[in-house]
This record gives structure tokens, sequence and C-alpha cells, in this order.
């Protein structure tokens, strides 16, 4: 087995029980938007960790910057100005990234075994060496998070640095947010410590604050508190009920196996019809006369 | 020469085009249930790996559309179907108990022959489309993901259509027998033309 904090829980293309001997804790990054400043400390911390630099792009009249997530940017600041009550301007900062779904719609889509991976302590982890690059788990992203990249045809996204958090130590991002905006910990105490900040925001006059854990995706293991959490929308188009897409579920559900045991079917039918009917002979005397 | 009593059913360019779309039906089938079902991914080691019949697979696909409509542009005229076709069809008990004598009389191909033969038709026009719309990396990442979502549905449900419709093919030349010699030589008995195929057996000899 590998660590035992990266013990797997879910493998993509792999229809047999995984290693359940043991549960590790679950883990949540849990993202505060009204403590967001919109400074990228982030986004540079997650460059750095990880090692990537994306391409300098252009400036497309918005602060967002780059312009979207790409195989090198698996974070991204989405800056969105709203009122969501007339004349009330309100400037809202969303950290985009990979919302480490329970029920991950990426790792259900993948044909690749092995491609896509959960740990038992909630992470979706993509380990690209076993990629090969169909973009299925685009399709099944219901977040529009993966990013094929355009030198090795592979997808990438944020790893929730599982590599941090299997030894202990918070992602990249939470360690350089300079307003307390990003906190990581168990997703039980994430869950506590968000409710505080909605009880906080609810005296301040946001009387719709609310904590984001989508259930139609099992709940995620990155979650919001958003002062508007009936309408998740006005954060950058953050989706009110995710879920998998009912023609993802169609096609990767229980349709092919029975469509693979169909095509046994077919085969067998064949075989045992010629057993007992027999083939199809012109008979000698049919010879021309 | 074919001996007298041989007819010709299939020139060698129709053999040729046939088997050329057979073999990369084939590949195609395999290489494409490797990323059906957890259970097949074991044929991409046929290809090179995973990466490879990834890469693989939608050249081979373009290659034999290129080569069916080749094959349906010759076959198409002898495959409408006729009011005859349908009574063969209800009557299906029959064909499948070899009663061959209650059957309607088929022209070059039988009711079922035609029917594969749209069949195909349809699910490899689907097959080309929903295949370009998720053909990464060239295609699919302009494409919206609700048309994404749609295309790998389509293209999935139409490869299994058309794999079952080729096995029900593949069956059907072996229980008939005469059939795959006359794909691969292009020739028939007079008596099995006249069993199979009575109407275009009079059509090819002029005889009654």
């Amino acid at each position: 087995m590998a660590l035992q904090s990266l013990d797997i829980k879910a493998r993509s293309a792999t229809t047999t029980p995984m290693p359940a001997a043991r549960q590790t804790t679950e883990v949540a990054k849990l993202i505060d938007i009204s403590k967001c400043i919109g400074c990228k400390a982030c986004q540079v911390a997650c460059m750095e960790w990880n090692d990537l630099r994306d391409e300098i792009g252009y400036n497309v009249g918005v602060y967002d910057n780059p312009a979207d997530l790409s195989a090198e940017s698996w974070t991204l600041m989405r800056f969105a100005e709203v009122e969501p009550q007339p004349g009330k301007l309100e400037w809202l900062i969303r950290k985009d990234g990979c919302m480490h779904c329970a029920d991950p719609g990426c790792l259900k889509a993948c044909p690749s075994p092995g491609a896509i991976v959960q740990y038992s302590n909630g992470i979706v982890d993509f380990h690209e060496e076993n990629c090969i690059g169909c973009g299925y788990c685009i399709t099944g992203c219901p977040f529009n998070i993966p990013r094929l990249s355009k030198k090795d045809s592979k997808v990438y996204k944020c790893t929730l640095c599982s590599d941090r958090v299997a030894v202990g130590m918070e992602p990249a991002c939470i360690k350089a947010c300079p307003t307390g905006a990003l906190v990581f910990g168990s997703k039980q105490d994430m869950i506590e410590h968000a409710e505080e900040r909605i009880t906080d925001l609810k005296e301040r006059g946001f009387e719709n604050a609310g904590l984001y854990d989508p259930k139609g995706v099992g709940g995620t293991h990155v979650m919001y508190v958003l002062q508007h959490a009936d309408q998740p929308e006005l954060y950058s188009g953050l989706p009110k009920d995710p879920h998998i897409s009912p023609l993802v579920s169609l096609w990767k559900g229980v349709t092919k196996p029975l469509a693979s045991f169909g095509l046994g079917l077919i085969v067998l039918a064949g075989f045992f019809h010629y057993v007992t009917e027999g083939p199809k002979e012109v008979e000698e005397e049919e010879t021309d006369a | 020469m074919p001996k007298p009593q041989l007819i010709q059913r299939y020139t060698p360019a129709e053999r040729v085009n046939h088997w050329a779309v057979a073999v990369a039906f084939i590949l195609l089938a395999l290489s494409g249930l490797a990323l059906f079902h957890p259970a097949f991914f074991f044929l991409t080691n046929l290809f090179g790996g995973g990466v490879w019949t990834r890469i693989l697979h939608p050249f081979i696909g373009v290659l034999m559309v290129v080569l069916f409509i080749f094959m349906a542009q010759r076959f198409a005229p002898h495959n409408r179907i006729t009011d005859a076709d349908r009574r063969w069809i209800r009557q299906i008990k029959d064909v499948v108990r070899n009663n061959d004598e209650n059957l309607p009389e088929a022209g070059k191909y039988n009711a079922g022959q035609k029917y594969l033969f749209w069949t195909l038709l349809v699910c490899i026009l689907l097959l080309l489309v929903s295949g370009i719309i998720i053909w990464q990396p060239y295609f699919a990442p302009r494409m919206p993901l609700g048309l994404l979502r749609l295309a790998v549905l389509v293209h999935a449900v139409s490869a299994f259509v058309a794999i079952a419709a080729i096995l029900v093919h593949i069956y059907a030349a072996i229980w008939v027998k005469g059939s795959v010699r006359a794909m691969i030589r292009g020739t028939v008995s007079r008596a099995w033309a006249r069993h199979h195929h009575p109407a275009w057996f009079r059509e090819v000899t002029g005889s009654k």
C-alpha cells in the first residue's frame, strides 16, 4: 500500500473493491468568500509549490488573470461585480478550482484504470502517467475543472496538494492566504468553523449566508462560505445544484456492463442457434439441372 | 474465369472494399471496446497501450468511413426496402427456423441484409459526427461541454448497435453456407443463387 494518508478509496475504471480496512480523516478546504480580498497569493503559492509556470497571457478587461484555468493554472480568482439587490454593488471574488467531490464525475467517466483516484481522506487526484488523454473526465466534471495540456495531451487540475497533505502539511494556497479566507482541516472541523462564520455574517445583515457543500455530488472537500448561499450563480456561475450530468450517468452507469453482456449474449445465441437449427445449406438436388 | 455453373456475386474491387472495411471495423471495435468498459481495457495492449489506442482509434475511424462510403454507394441501389421485404421481416420465424421455402423471394439482398445495411449506414454516420466532436486533442477542445456529453453517449450507443449488427452479420455468414465464399472468391453456385436470392438469380441468368 501507499502512504496510509493516501490510501485509495476509489480508482477509475476499476470494478473491484479498494482496500477499505482503514478510514483516514476526511479533510476539507474552506474558502470564506466574505474574507477574500482577491490578492491572488493562493494562485502564486499554487504555482510555486507545484512548479507551474503558465504562459503569460493578455489582459481581457477584468481582474481575472489568467483568464481561465489551464493545465498549468490549477486555481484562479474569479471576480464578479454583481448587484444582489438593486443599487447595492458587491464585488464577489471566488477562488475557483477542483472541488474534490465525494462522488467525482471525472473518476466515473475515466476509462483508464488508475488515472484518477480518490483517497480515503477525500482528495481526488489525477495520476497523469496513467492518463490516456481522451478527455472523458472533462465531460464528467460538473464544475468544468480538468484541463487537457496542449504539451502532452494529459489532464491536470488541483491536487489539493495531496503531497503536502500526505505528510501532515496544509495545501500551499492555505499557507499563503493573508486574511484567513482559506482554512484547511478535517471536514467536520471545517463545517463547524463555517457555521461560526455564517452566524457572524447573518448578524451583519447577510441573512442568506450559508455553506456550499453541494449534496448533488455527495458533498465536496472544497467548500465555500457564501454571503448569498441562495444564489451561488452570482459567484461567477457557481452551479446551484451541481450533479453529474444524466447523460454521463446514462453513458457510464449500468448501460455499459449491460451492453457488454448483451454483445456476449448475441454471440452465444448465434452459437446455440447453429447447434439447434443448423446452417442453411442448399440441397444437392437443387444444383442446376 | 468462373466455371459456367458459378455466378459472379462480387467483383474483386467489391471484395477488396468489403474486407478493407471489415479489417478497419474490427480494429475500431477492439480499440473502442477497450475504452468502453474496464473489462475490455486489456485490449489496449493490442494497440501499444492506452495512449496509442486513443491516438489511433479516430484515424482508423476516418479511414473506415471513407472506405464505407465507397462500399455504400456501390451497394445502396440493391438495398431499397420493398413490400416483399416487410413480409420477409414479419416471417422472421421461418427465417430463423430455416423454413426458407415459405419466404417471399429475395433479390440480390434479403430484407435482413438490407436492414443491416441501413442500420450500419446510420450508425457509422452517427459515429463519425459524434467521434469528430469528442476527438482529442483536435476538435473536442472547441466544443461546448453539453455537446461533448451528448456526443460521448451517442458514440457509445451507436457503437453498441453497430457491433451488435456486425455480430449478427458474421453469424449469418457462417449460418448461410456459401456466403463466405461469395465474399472471398466472388462466386456462388447457381443452386445457391436460386435458393437464397431467386429474383436476383433470374435477373443475372435471364432464366425463369
